[in-house]
């Protein structure tokens, strides 16, 4: 498929979801919750230990980076801040992502394409059930609970692994890290990434549902479009991040 | 045919190709009220595609299809919609949604459509899944049934709404000849029964003359021949009378894939190596 053709596949599925969460309810056509309940423990709570697992080798990471750098400046006393900063900012809400893209984003992707080849999405339109409101709709908005739901919890767990590495390793105590943690970070800090995680939600389960519901060619098509639409959306989104830093903390 | 009753589908001059290869290249023909239309043809002659077009699924590349007295060619999803809720469709492959349950399948145009309570659907489910013989089946995942099985689901569900038109794309490929008996049977009382109009696309020439009330042969992309079962069976036509006996010598050519696979040309039999060679690219 040319690429100007699933441009306009992806701004088209991006209007309809619109139309779908925002136009047709005032419609009268509701979208049913149990589907959407179903999604987010499949995208969110199975994921949640790869989650954790991930955040607490980033919180453990950061912290020794971080003492490496400040005990030559005599500054182990910031060690916190830097954790706290860094994980609140960025690397919480672009690992999760990155986690959820490999294990969420590309499972939606397979999914919806094997239905796709297997003739499913064509039999729903045939029974006049629309493909985006039936699928589509409670994978995003699941998605968009979910992953800054995640993105907090991921938080949490990475501070739990900075303080493993200050109260075993440095001269912390409990007391003195979740103070000097809670003093250095400021709630402009938690809201950019949980802005962030929104958008990141947004880009990814549009790519995986739009590469799912164009695939073409049987069950090759499907590793293809899958492959291509965990690609994509990892280019996507670092690069939303880049911008989106660039907005909230440069511009200024 | 009564000629007074409505044309329920009316395809006109209908021409759809992929690539530069006409797969359906001027077909026209109507279907009125309470008839049984049997489509046949030899394997990749275009059956599906035309259902396709007919259920609005696929645009054609010039002509029209009209359902119900209404165009659908250019018709917009939301109002298509409106049409699609008057028929059912029982795909080739079943088209069952592998993530529900089989009770489930067929439940599901009741629950997006209508506003029975989940006990009404139930019980409508319950007697959907009799008429095709799988009660009790209810509660198992398509892929833990066997290919004739998701079929005769595919047939309850298509059959959920009470559709007073049906497509079927061989509803018997894969069913023992008694199945394939209650599976005509079923066909039969609906039609004659309820007046429902059914198109049904038929390999199997003991179910096709059993249920048709008008048939049509497809070959090359056209209609080869078309008319009663009776005149049919006498046709003078010998790629028709080919087709019905199914033997193996005729004036149909077996090198369909030729055109098939124009894009392949290695694949081509070489000549000299004769038909024995041939049948091997015959599609199966
Ligand atoms: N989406 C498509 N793209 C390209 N070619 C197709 C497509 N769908 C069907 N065809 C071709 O059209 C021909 C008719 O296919 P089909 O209608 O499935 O045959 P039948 O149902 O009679 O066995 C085949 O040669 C097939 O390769
Ligand atoms: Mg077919």
């Amino acid at each position: 498929m040319s690429l100007e053709l699933r441009v306009k596949n992806y701004l088209q599925l991006n209007l309809s979801l619109l139309y779908w969460i925002l136009i047709a309810p005032f419609t009268g056509q509701f979208f049913k919750i149990a589907p959407i309940f179903r999604q987010m423990v499949f995208i969110g709570v199975r994921a949640a230990p790869m989650v954790a697992l991930t955040a607490f080798s980033v919180g453990v990471t950061l912290a020794m980076q971080a003492a490496h750098s400040l005990e030559s400046l005599g500054a182990e006393m910031y060690i916190p801040d830097l954790v706290m900063i860094t994980l609140l900012r960025e690397m919480g809400p672009v690992l999760i992502a990155v986690i959820v893209i490999g294990r969420s984003g590309s499972a939606v992707a397979a999914e919806l394409g094997t239905m796709k080849v297997s003739e499913e999405i064509e039999a729903l339109e045939v029974m006049a059930i629309n493909p985006i409101q039936y699928l589509v709709v409670p994978r995003f908005l699941a998605m968009m609970v979910m992953l800054p739901a995640l993105t907090i919890f991921g938080n949490y767990i990475g501070i739990l692994g900075g303080w493993a590495v200050c109260v075993s390793a440095l001269d912390f105590n409990t007391a003195g890290y979740v103070l000097r943690a809670l003093e250095s970070a400021e709630t402009w800090d938690l809201y950019s990434g949980m802005i962030k995680s929104v958008v990141f939600a947004w880009i990814i389960i549009t790519i995986a549902c739009n590469a799912g519901l164009n695939v073409e060619g049987g069950a090759e098509g499907v590793g293809q479009a899958t492959t291509a639409s965990v690609v994509e959306a990892l280019l996507a989104m670092l690069v939303t991040n880049a911008v989106l830093t660039g907005i909230f903390f440069f511009s200024a | 045919m009564n000629p007074n009753s409505e044309a329920i589908i009316e395809v006109d001059h209908l021409v759809r190709r992929f690539g530069d290869r006409a797969v359906l290249d001027q077909i026209s023909f109507n279907v009125h009220r309470g008839e049984t239309l049997v489509i046949m043809g030899g394997s990749g002659c275009g059956k599906s595609t035309l259902l396709r077009h007919m259920i609005g699924s696929m645009k054609p590349t010039t002509g029209s299809v009209k359902l119900f007295g209404e165009e659908i060619t250019g018709m917009a999803e939301r109002e298509i919609e409106r049409v699609r809720l008057r028929f059912g469709m029982l795909f080739q492959s079943g088209a069952l949604l592998a993530s529900l349950t089989v009770g489930e399948n067929v439940a599901l145009p009741l629950f997006q459509h209508t506003k029975k309570s989940p006990d009404e659907i139930e019980q409508i489910v319950k007697q959907k899944l009799e008429i095709v013989g799988l009660t009790g089946f209810e509660d198992l995942k398509p892929d833990e049934i066997s290919g004739g099985m998701k079929k005769r689901v595919g047939l309850a569900r298509a059959l959920a709404l009470d559709p007073e038109l049906l497509f079927s794309d061989e509803p018997t490929s894969g069913l023992d000849p008694i199945m394939t008996a209650v599976v005509d049977e079923l066909t039969l009382n609906l039609t004659k029964g309820t007046h429902m109009t059914a198109v049904v696309v038929s390999h199997d020439m003991t179910s096709a003359f059993r249920i048709a009330t008008r048939m049509i042969m497809l070959g090359h992309g056209s209609i080869v021949a078309q008319g009663t079962p009776d005149e049919i069976r006498n046709s003078s036509n010998p790629e028709v009378q080919q087709f019905i006996h199914g033997r193996a010598d005729g004036p149909i050519p077996l090198n369909v894939s030729q055109e098939e696979h124009k894009d392949h040309q290695h694949v081509r039999p070489r000549p000299f190596l004769g038909a024995r060679f041939r049948f091997h690219h015959k599609h199966p």
